[in-house]
This record gives C-alpha cells, structure tokens and sequence, in this order.
C-alpha cells in the first residue's frame, strides 16, 4: 500500500475522528501522522474546531412562547 | 408562574423517568424539558426556515406536537432524538410553505466534492513529495478559559463561518457540534445515510476550520505588526 499523502489525509480526518476508516487505511493514517510536521498540527485543528462549535451559547426561545406552552400542557391534563 | 430555563445544577432525569412524569402531566419536568431543549431546537430551525419568528413558531409547533404525541412515544431513540424529529418535519413542511426547501435526496452535488483544503496549500506534481504540505498549518493560540474575551471572539468567527455554509452542511454540523447528537442520531433525524452524513460533516468542519485559521493568522499579523 502506498503512504498517503497530506492532501489526501485531510480528507480522511471525519472518518479517522468517526473511527470509520477501514483497518489498513487507519495505519497508514496513523504512520503518516507519526513522520508528518503539518498534518498532526491540522487534525488537532479540526478537534479545536469541533470543541470550539460545542461552546457556542445557548439561544433562548421567549417567555411568552414558553408561558404558552405550559398553558398548552397544562389544558392536556384536563382534557 | 412562568417557565424558567432549564439549564443548571438540576440533574436531567433518564428518559424513562421523564416519560413516565411527562405522561403523568408533570409541570416541573415539562418545564425542565422545555428550558432545556428549545434553544437548540430553535438554533437549528432557523436553518429550515426564512425568519426569527417563524423559528420561534416552529419550535412552538413542535412542543404542541410533543405534548399531543406523547403517548404514541415508543422508545426507539432517546425522547430528545424523537422531538428533534418532530422538530425537523415541522421545519420541513414550513420551509417548503415559504419556499426553501432543501433537496436531502441528491447526495453528491458540486458543492459536497472537491478537495476541502485549497490544493495550492500542497506541493504540484512536479514537485519530489507531491502533495506534501508546501507551509505547515501554523498553531492556534487557542484561548485559556481566563481569556474569556478572545474566547468570546473565536466562537464569533465559528458562528459567522456557519452562516455562509450550504444548508445541508449547516444543519449536519449544528446537530453534531453545536447540539451534541451522535452520528446514528443525525442520520435518523434528517433521514440520511451514515456516508452522506459524514461527507456533509467532513466538508463543514473542514470550512469552519479554515475560517478559523484565516482568524488566527490575521490576528498574529496584526499582533506581529505591532
Ligand atoms: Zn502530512
């Protein structure tokens, strides 16, 4: 099997993060990141960035809305 | 008296016990469920739809349809993936109404192909080692938790790259990322197969990372520059 390239390792990052790759892609991905200077850097990159997208803030739906659903639930029980 | 956010201390009860009080009109878990859920639920409707209030009316919708459905909940996923599901149907359904419908169907269109890091970053095949890194990714100066303002910034950048995503990729991404669904969920709520779900993933994050790193190298230049 020939050694990846970093131009096709990046493309393969989702699926080395999902833990999808098949068996000997995964240890030519992993022999790859143990010789390469740039492509470890990238994969911790694309880990910060799927942190960096769970800490977005919450958004808030408003009070009346919310008011309005209780009273929706609230009916439910009497019906 | 109104409906506080749900967010907290409180431990979120397992979805057997919140079914059950939700089933037995339980105000304090419906309230909990409700605060919790919505913001992202309205987080993700607004990709289906035209405006603010409309998403507001989605996810109103949505709960209307829970608190009508529940009896008919059967267990087949966790309660939360169940009223994403109503979520994204009801968004659907009001998308088309107002004209945006998105076509989940046709998997790969032009904008789902392609390299996802500019092929310029990568030695030509000329080259001795082509498709080697021509410069490094640069690292990030990732914010400590201290840096609460640059902290604050980064996370602009990220939401600002998910606006300019295709709708597919943005609604993939949000469910993963922001809203924290695992792959086997997403793929239920939007109907979507294991691989299409990760080449929309793949594709998005890959963006939102290059966002990123242009953020980070501008930011150095500016420091760098004085
Ligand atoms: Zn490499």
């Amino acid at each position: 099997m020939p050694e990846l390239s970093c131009a096709e390792l990046v493309e393969l990052v989702t699926d080395f993060l999902e833990g999808t790759l098949d068996p000997g892609t995964r240890d030519r991905f992993y022999s790859h990141l143990a010789m390469c200077e740039g492509c470890g850097p990238y994969v911790d990159q694309m880990r910060m960035t799927v942190r960096t997208l769970g800490d977005l803030p919450e958004e808030s739906v408003p009070a009346e809305v919310r008011d309005a659903l209780l009273a929706a639930f609230r009916e439910g029980e009497t019906r | 008296m109104g409906i506080e956010a749900g967010e907290g201390e409180q431990p979120f009860p397992p979805d057997s016990e919140l079914v059950a009080r939700l089933r037995g009109r339980d105000e304090t878990a419906f309230v909990l469920m409700v605060g919790s859920w919505s913001g992202g639920l309205l987080r993700l409707a607004r990709h289906f739809v035209s405006t603010n209030d409309s998403a507001a009316e989605v996810v109103q919708d949505t709960w209307l349809a829970v608190i009508h459905g529940l009896d008919s909940f059967e267990g087949r996923s966790s309660l939360k993936t169940w009223v994403c599901r109503i979520l994204v149907n009801t968004a659907k359904r009001r998308g088309v109404r107002e004209g945006r419908t998105i076509p989940w169907s046709s998997l790969p269109v032009a904008q789902d192909q392609g390299p996802t890091v500019d092929p310029a970053r990568f030695l030509g095949p000329e080259s001795e080692d082509p498709g080697h890194w021509r410069v490094f990714p640069q690292p990030w100066p990732m914010p400590s938790p201290e840096q609460e303002a640059v902290a604050k910034e980064t996370r602009a950048v990220v939401e600002e790259a998910l606006t300019h995503l295709p709708d597919r990729q943005r609604i993939v991404i949000t469910l993963r990322d922001v809203e924290g669904y695992n792959a086997e969920e997403v793929c239920s709520i939007l109907e979507l197969s294991a691989a299409n779900q990760r080449v929309l993933l793949h594709r998005a994050r890959a963006f939102v990372r290059g966002r990123l790193e242009e953020y980070f190298a501008g930011a150095k230049a500016a420091a760098d520059g004085g």
